[in-house]
């Protein structure tokens, strides 16, 4: 392989001289001193959340209220740091949503394992867990840490999709062409 | 009042006078350390320390929080750290040497403060200057006083008894014996200039800030003006004797952690903050009476002609202070210039340091001293 000699410049008398670039430098430095600081006071300002942002994973329900989740436990199998923990359950008689069979009697999520990776909300066949944009968790014991059914209900509200995937099924059952 | 001070023994007038000076300048470094943080931090971007607040303070309307965006509450809680935590002295170093670095350098540090003038007042249509020791050996005191802090940095580095510490006080002895001498050099054309052939020599500091408020253009033209070669290395120089950025090889972060301090800690590191600030301030001060003209408000513009303009020839207290605010203001001046080059310039590497101080500002010196010489041989002739 041949060698490439790189031309370097002789150094022009003012470089040399040194003074001259530490002028502009100093110039440069007193422009910054009176620009306006870049800092964010954080807990008194908080910064703008992009969308797709991966805060913490919550469970969704959908806009009649039944809670998406059919407890296939996709999730807790493909979560890599096992941060989740499901317990299947049937759905309770009398609710109006029998047909759907399944849903999660329990279903935790420990903040302390997640690790905010979003493969549980890109494995959900049901668009059931969503990992939104809240980004700052605390609590001062590991039980505290661990979000339960209803705090994850209670962080991730309502998705506003237009899907009814089970009242169309329910639909198509009843007209007798259930697949 | 007045009858009851000079009633008093002269020593117990120079010890409160002295005490007064140092009450001073302590609070005027630790409120550069303040200034370091804030400055470095306007110019990287960052608002600096804005947080801290002691409670009572925060029920001031308008005071309050602007006292804590100035980070003034910072300086006093870390004050408060530095006196109240641990004072750890590691197993491996000289005990009494360890002990004794901080106080030495703190020593010549403030002693070098008794024979700079800091203002004057006008009496009997004679300007007085403030000092606690108008002694006419001035200048010379000065350097010999503040070249007795580099034991101090070379003591902390050898008592530490490891590498790094040691490293640092080795530079810093090369460093501070390489740059004395161009800084010695760069005042002489100075005391060339003021000591006419024939008349009383003397190398007082004052004498050169009265030299500057002469009347007439010639007579009025700060130094910095007629010899500006010999501002600039005075300044260069000074930036090495004071350890500062780009020349601060004795501490040097990045490479010696923290060189000479390095197993200091608490109220003793504290010390040597604080010297190197107050040496900061008397350095600064040198090179305003040199070269600035001292307490004169501007050039051609005598302080005596400023008494004038403000009727102020029979309020020598007002004066006073006044010409003490003026020389403080140019001396605040200095310390944010000493701080926009520190965080301006990257250090150098210790060979061009030595490689500037002996083949470059030496040389300059001297031929700068020549120049000067000749110049004011014919000019006086």
């Amino acid at each position: 392989m041949a060698i490439i000699t790189i031309p370097r410049k002789p150094l022009t008398f003012s470089e040399r001289a040194y003074l001259p670039q530490i002028a502009a430098g100093l110039r440069i430095t007193l422009r910054h001193l009176f620009k306006p600081s870049e800092t964010l006071q954080y807990p008194e300002e908080r910064p703008s959340i992009p969308p797709g942002y991966r805060g913490a994973p919550t469970l969704v329900m959908d806009p009649n209220g039944r809670e998406k989740c059919v407890s296939c436990q996709l999730c807790e199998f493909v979560c890599p740091p096992k941060a989740i923990r499901i317990a299947p359950g049937a759905v309770p008689e009398g609710s109006g949503v029998e047909h759907v069979e399944k849903g999660p009697q329990a279903f935790d999520i420990d903040m302390l394992r997640c690790i905010y990776c979003g493969l549980c909300e890109e494995v959900c066949p049901e668009e059931a867990i969503v990992l939104q944009t809240q980004y700052s968790m605390c609590g001062t014991s590991r039980e505290e840490m661990v979000n339960h059914k209803d705090k994850l209900y209670e962080m991730g509200g309502t998705l506003p999709d237009q899907h009814y995937k089970w009242d169309k099924k329910k639909a198509a059952e009843e007209a007798g062409n259930a697949h | 009042m007045v009858d009851f001070w000079f009633s008093l023994p002269l020593v117990v007038q120079g010890l409160l006078k002295g005490l007064a000076v140092i009450l001073v300048v302590f609070p005027m470094s630790s409120l550069c350390t303040m200034a370091e943080r804030k400055v470095s931090a306007w110019i990287q971007g960052r608002p600096g320390p804005n947080r801290t607040i002691v409670p009572w303070a925060a029920y001031v309307p308008v005071i309050g929080p602007l006292l804590q965006r100035m980070g003034l509450f910072q300086l006093a809680a870390d004050g408060l750290k530095f006196l109240v935590k641990e004072e750890p002295v590691p197993g491996h170093v000289n005990k009494p040497y360890f002990t004794l670095a901080p106080l030495i350098a703190m020593i010549p540090a403030l002693t070098t403060v008794t024979v700079v003038p800091f203002g004057a007042y006008l009496s009997g249509g004679q300007v007085v200057p403030l000092v606690l020791a108008n002694v006419d050996v001035g200048l010379l005191a000065v350097f010999a006083v503040s070249s007795l802090g580099i034991y101090s940095l070379i003591l902390a580095g050898w008592a530490s008894n490891s590498k790094y510490p040691f490293l640092g006080g080795v530079r810093a002895s090369a460093q501070l014996i390489s740059y004395e001498l161009s800084l010695t050099l760069a005042v002489l054309p100075v005391f060339l200039w003021i000591n006419a052939p024939g008349t009383a020599g003397t190398l007082s500091l004052a004498k050169v800030v009265e030299f500057q408020s002469q009347p007439g253009f010639w007579g009025g033209t700060w130094f910095i003006f007629t010899m500006p070669l010999s501002a600039l290395i005075f300044i260069i120089a000074l930036f090495a004797e004071t350890n500062r950025q780009p020349f601060d090889m004795p501490e040097s972060e990045s490479d010696l952690v923290g060189g000479f301090h390095t197993e200091y800690g608490a109220f003793k590191w504290a010390l040597f903050f604080v010297a190197e600030y107050a040496n900061m301030i008397v350095g600064s001060g040198v090179f305003t009476l040199l070269f600035l003209g001292g307490w004169n408000p501007l050039p051609w513009i005598p302080l005596a002609t400023l008494a004038g303009w403000l009727h102020l020839g029979g309020h020598p207290l007002i004066l006073g202070l006044l010409s003490i605010g003026i020389f403080i203001g140019k001396i605040a001046f200095l310390i944010f210039f000493f701080m926009w080059v520190r965080w301006t310039v990257p250090r150098f590497r210790y060979d061009q340091v030595m490689k500037i101080g002996w083949q470059k500002l030496l040389p300059l010196a001297i031929a700068n001293l020549l120049v000067y010489a000749l110049g004011i041989a014919f000019l006086t002739k």
